[in-house]
């Protein structure tokens, strides 16, 4: 299983805080599993989780680049941060 | 000598004094310490603020700051280096983040104090909403913080 996280605007907007998800061939990396929510999830998620400038992390480091994924990951997808 | 590093987020509020003087080592090897402090502005691109709601990723958070005093570690020679970050909901004037930095001189001190929080900006897992009369808002991110934290690249 993947465990996938959703935070900020992002959680808010998808009403979804974290999902389960199993780990297929449909989604062996973090674009693959991306576009799997936005094809799989109905017409919002898909402009929600489609936006350009949204940030992923995996294992709770972020990602600049596509990576692989193995069963038990963390994968979390957020705005751009606002902190400090 | 390895820098002692320190991060805490937390929804209560903080003591300065005790904070700065956590810096120290207790044998005056310091010349200076120098510290950040944030706090909750009333207004913010024209729109009145009441209260914020500050949202994080839990691990993440405390993560990615500690890589980023520990590369503020690399880069200058520091003694100590501290964050504390509060998350929850916060009213207007309250402080929200206090950065602190020991050193031998000034000069790192100053210099990792100020690239911390441009770090901190740009990578540490947090989302800031504002409430006001208007209504919520997410505050977006702002350019000029990505600007800041990049002018740090290719400098050692």
């Amino acid at each position: 299983m993947l465990r996938v996280l959703f935070f900020g605007r992002l959680r808010e907007q998808l009403d979804c805080d974290s999902l389960e998800v199993p780990l297929t061939d449909a989604c062996r990396d973090v674009d693959a599993l991306q576009a799997s929510l936005c094809a799989s999830r109905g017409e919002h998620w898909a402009e929600v989780l489609g936006a350009a400038n949204i940030i992923r992390a995996l294992n709770q480091e972020m990602l600049t680049a596509n990576a692989a994924l193995s069963d038990g990951d963390e994968i979390a997808f957020f705005p751009p941060v606002t902190g400090g | 000598m390895k820098a002692v590093l320190e991060v805490s987020v937390q929804p209560a509020d903080f003591d300065i004094r005790t904070l700065q003087a956590s810096l120290l080592a207790g044998d005056a090897r310091e010349g200076g310490v120098a510290t950040f402090t944030g706090y909750v502005r009333a207004n913010n691109e024209n729109r009145g603020v009441q209260r914020m709601f500050l949202e994080h990723y839990p691990g993440m958070t405390e993560r990615s700051i500690l890589a980023i005093l520990e590369e503020s570690a690399a880069r200058w020679p520091v003694l100590a280096a501290r964050v504390v970050h509060r998350v929850g909901e916060l009213e207007v004037g309250e402080q929200i983040v206090w950065v602190g930095v020991s050193s031998a001189h000034r000069e790192a001190a100053f210099a990792a104090c100020e690239f911390i929080m441009d770090y901190l900006k740009t990578r540490a897992p947090f989302w800031k909403k504002e409430l006001g009369p208007d209504g919520e808002h997410w505050v977006d991110a702002r350019d000029s913080d990505s600007d800041r934290a990049q002018r740090w690249q290719g400098q050692q």
